[in-house]
């Protein structure tokens, strides 16, 4: 036996608390801890979100207690033009990188890619156990800045410089701020490295028994293909931010142009080019959409099929278009930079493969429909988020196509619309498959059931939510709202304020039924009905084990597999489902075998 | 709500993998037979295939730092060329000499791991020596930097020497991470808990450091 993985298998179940709880090695606590970080940020966000939509449909409406987080930046608890901006930057900032990418990748592919790939634990759980430690302190750094100096930055997530370059002479946050948003990013990216490598060298090396690539449930090779777009993308971002912080604190000039003017002061910087910034967070950037969401993908696959009680219409061409996805992303990353002043050949250049992506895409809810179409679908918490990330993935993907040309961005950029087509696609989408997830492997998680009704009643109010929230989002762009203004001054913007206060009721509706949701998680943590092994009747690995897994997911038996995942419904078997451990012969033409 | 409690399958204990061969392989499907004696495992170790993720990871990093450099490079009026320190050169033979010594090594660790003992009586040797090339290779670089430094040249004197800082540096760090592991690797010999892989391992990080450097002089020497 190697050494690595004799590490991996053989370490015993720890008995210390800090071991146990705080600094574990075991792929599932480090899967739990990943939830509850992208939990516990992700309920900050939402409180930005809320300041934010209450600022915009009543500028004048003070919100107790706001002083208390900045007393500069909420004066009389109302938000100045420049800490709202702050407020947006560290709501986009922490949703993209500490929940949608920590939540559907780093928490549940901690949790079941060893389970489901028929393995102990992963081969380097210290890296694996650093890879969550890291996270937390980028979280915490950023946090920070919401306590140092004049507040978090100001500049968006995408921080485009010079803007984000020049210092504090550029406003609030765009010193001290900038220096801590870069670093934090920077340190998630080695948090996230460590992960992808643990993901990739799992999927590929520490499958079980008769578990061939083909055999992996489509979580599996979600999180697979995930992890390689991560390996290569984080590694981009890193060394970015490690230019913009030296543009800060060396006084370099990366990305600052000569005799650039700021506030009446000449900045001592030359020759900086402000396109570099944008060509390398959005080559980090764009593969980073497709990070947030084919997680997702593989979740609401999985949840689907469970409950349809058939597998999709075609196993390998998912895995395929899942696949073609990763690789399309990092050719279409310039269609954020049609307006940047880029040659309008590259323009042309990058809108082709834009459009070329919707392909992959659409064979993906193709294949979705096609495979729902006439099966009797259980319904349940899981399984309903499954569907309405199936609808949001396409209202929003719909959008894609007129922002892919060019001509049209033109108009559209920098608009509401922008903001309500990512928000769909990439939030509310992976939103819904973080829920379809959780209310699914809950029970294999903790050993307790959620509550269905409450899990129901939190479905149907996200979901009109979502929509109530982010279709007139599409309506206020056509009509040229343009995205960041924390005021609606302007003559043409004016008629669009009853809009705006819509979406904000509606905001604090849908952030209602979050507390709902989160209320039943800690309710079913501690007082839900006691889960069986496999409450859903699934065939994949992780129901094979008990609930919760042993220490070393499998007792002292380890799992041979002897079928493809989703063998459901098989004609002549004994029961409307085998398992990937049954040892049953099926007679199935379909299978990979 | 479905509640059926299902039993895991029972698996009759000849057919059962010995414990921990968890190796799937690329394609380890159970013959039509059922015989599970006749699946091999071939699935490369972990540490292998973790290496080239590892490698891949860092190759992205630096073509970033590739492609920023030529993007700014490609529209500045104040790039400022300057000649390399030539003790870059020395070092760039010290980092190859060391790849060498420690394929050397590898290979005699390897006899000595097959009882071939008579052929090295120390086979961490090679390995000592390769480590102090790799101190000296950091020396050299930190003696680079002091001279250029010394000149008045720093690291925002002009965007060339910018790039001439970062890129050395982050290379440097990455090879004081092979550094570590080459320790590593002496430590387990010394114990004699030393596996092939962890020593294949650290030997592809090592090479892979001497090919990025060789990389890095000729993409500075022609863009400084």
């Amino acid at each position: 036996m190697h050494d690595m993985s004799a590490h991996a298998v053989q370490h015993g179940a720890p008995t210390s608390f800090i071991r146990k709880h705080v600094f574990s090695t075991d792929h599932k606590v480090i899967g739990k801890q990943y939830y509850a970080l992208a939990l516990l940020a992700a309920l900050v966000g939402m409180a930005l979100s809320w300041i934010m939509r209450i600022h915009l449909g009543w500028g004048n409406f003070a919100i107790p207690g706001l002083h208390l987080l900045s007393s500069t930046g909420a004066p009389g608890n109302v938000l100045t033009p420049e800490y709202y901006l702050q407020l947006m930057t560290m709501h986009g900032t922490i949703m993209v990188f500490f929940v949608l990418t920590t939540a559907p990748f780093a928490a549940f592919g901690n949790f079941f890619l060893p389970i489901q790939t028929g393995a102990e634990d992963m081969p380097f759980p210290h890296f694996n156990m650093m890879s969550f430690w890291v996270t937390f302190v980028g979280f915490l750094v950023l946090v920070a800045s919401f306590f140092v100096g004049d507040g978090p930055t100001l500049g968006g997530w995408t921080q485009y410089a010079p803007l984000s370059a020049i210092g504090s002479v550029g406003g609030p946050g765009e010193g001290m701020g900038v220096i801590l948003w870069a670093t934090s990013i920077g340190i998630f990216c080695i948090g996230q490295l460590l992960g992808s490598l643990n993901f990739i060298t799992t999927t590929l090396d520490m499958r079980c028994k008769g578990m061939s690539l083909m055999r992996l449930p489509l979580t599996a090779w979600a999180w697979f293909i995930t992890s390689v777009m991560g390996l290569t993308a984080f590694a981009v971002l890193m060394p970015a931010c490690i230019l913009l912080i030296l543009d800060h604190v060396a006084g370099t000039s990366f990305f600052v142009a000569s005799n650039l003017v700021i506030n009446d002061q000449v900045l001592p910087h030359s020759g900086g080019s402000t396109l570099l910034w944008q060509h390398l967070f959005w080559f980090f950037g764009h593969p980073e959409v497709y990070i947030a969401i084919v997680p997702g993908l593989g979740i609401v696959s999985h949840v689907l099929i469970t409950n349809m009680r058939r597998p999709m219409l075609s196993h390998r061409v998912l895995i395929y278009s899942m696949a073609a996805l990763a690789a399309l992303s990092y050719m279409v990353y310039g269609h954020h930079m049609f307006v940047s002043g880029m040659n309008p050949v590259s323009s042309l250049v990058f809108s082709f493969p834009t459009l070329v992506i919707t392909i992959p895409s659409t064979i993906v809810v193709l294949i979705w429909l096609g495979s729902l179409y006439g099966s009797k679908l259980r319904i349940n918490s899981a399984s309903l988020f499954a569907l309405g990330f199936v609808s949001m993935f396409i209202s929003g993907g719909v959008s894609g196509f007129f922002l892919a040309q060019p001509s049209i961005d033109i108009m559209l950029h920098a608009t509401y619309f922008v903001v309500g087509h990512f928000h769909l696609v990439m939030g509310v989408a992976a939103m819904f498959g973080i829920f379809a997830g959780t209310y699914f492997w809950f029970p294999k998680m903790t050993g307790r059931m959620m509550n269905e009704t409450l899990g129901k009643v939190h479905f149907i109010m996200s979901f009109i939510g979502a929509y109530c929230i982010f279709m007139p989002f599409h309506y206020l762009g056509i009509a040229g709202n343009v995205r960041r203004y924390q005021a609606f001054t302007d003559d043409y913007l004016i008629p669009l304020i009853p809009v705006h206060k819509f979406i904000t009721i509606a905001a604090l509706f849908t952030g209602f039924a979050q507390l709902i949701f989160v209320y039943n998680l800690i309710y079913s943590r501690f007082k839900g009905a006691p889960a069986p092994d496999n409450p859903w009747e699934g065939t994949s690995l992780e129901w094979s084990t008990a609930t919760p897994p042993p220490h070393n997911n499998f007792g002292d038996k380890m799992p041979v597999v002897y079928h493809d995942p989703y063998q459901y419904s098989v004609e002549g078997a004994s029961t409307d489902f085998v398992m990937q451990t049954s040892p049953e012969k099926l007679n199935n033409p379909k299978e990979e075998q | 709500m479905v509640t059926t409690i299902h039993e895991p399958p029972t698996i009759e204990l000849d057919r059962l993998p010995s414990h921990g061969s968890h190796n799937g392989g690329w394609r380890n499907l159970v013959p039509a037979d059922g015989d599970l004696r006749r699946v091999k495992d071939h699935a490369p170790h972990p540490a292998s295939t973790g290496i080239w993720v590892a490698l891949a990871s860092i190759t992205m990093t630096f073509a970033a730092f590739t492609s920023a450099l030529v993007v700014r490079q490609g529209g500045a009026q104040d790039w400022r060329h300057f000649t390399l320190p030539s003790v870059l050169y020395f070092n760039t033979l010290v980092i190859i000499a060391s790849s060498i010594t420690l394929e050397v090594a590898r290979r005699r660790i390897a006899a000595f791991m097959g009882g071939a003992k008579s052929r090295a009586e120390s086979p961490a040797r090679w390995l000592y020596i390769t480590l102090f090339l790799g101190l000296l290779f950091v020396a050299g670089q930190t003696y680079a930097w002091v001279q250029l430094k010394a000149q008045g040249f720093g690291l925002a004197t002009n965007v060339s020497y910018s790039f001439f800082y970062v890129l050395t540096v982050a290379h440097a760090l990455h090879l004081l991470g092979g550094l570590g592991g080459l320790v590593r690797v002496i430590g387990k010999l010394n114990h004699s808990v030393l596996r092939r892989t962890t020593l294949d391992a650290t030997s592809r990080y090592w090479h892979f450091m001497g090919v990025l450097w060789v990389y890095l002089l000729f993409l500075l020497w022609m863009k400084l």
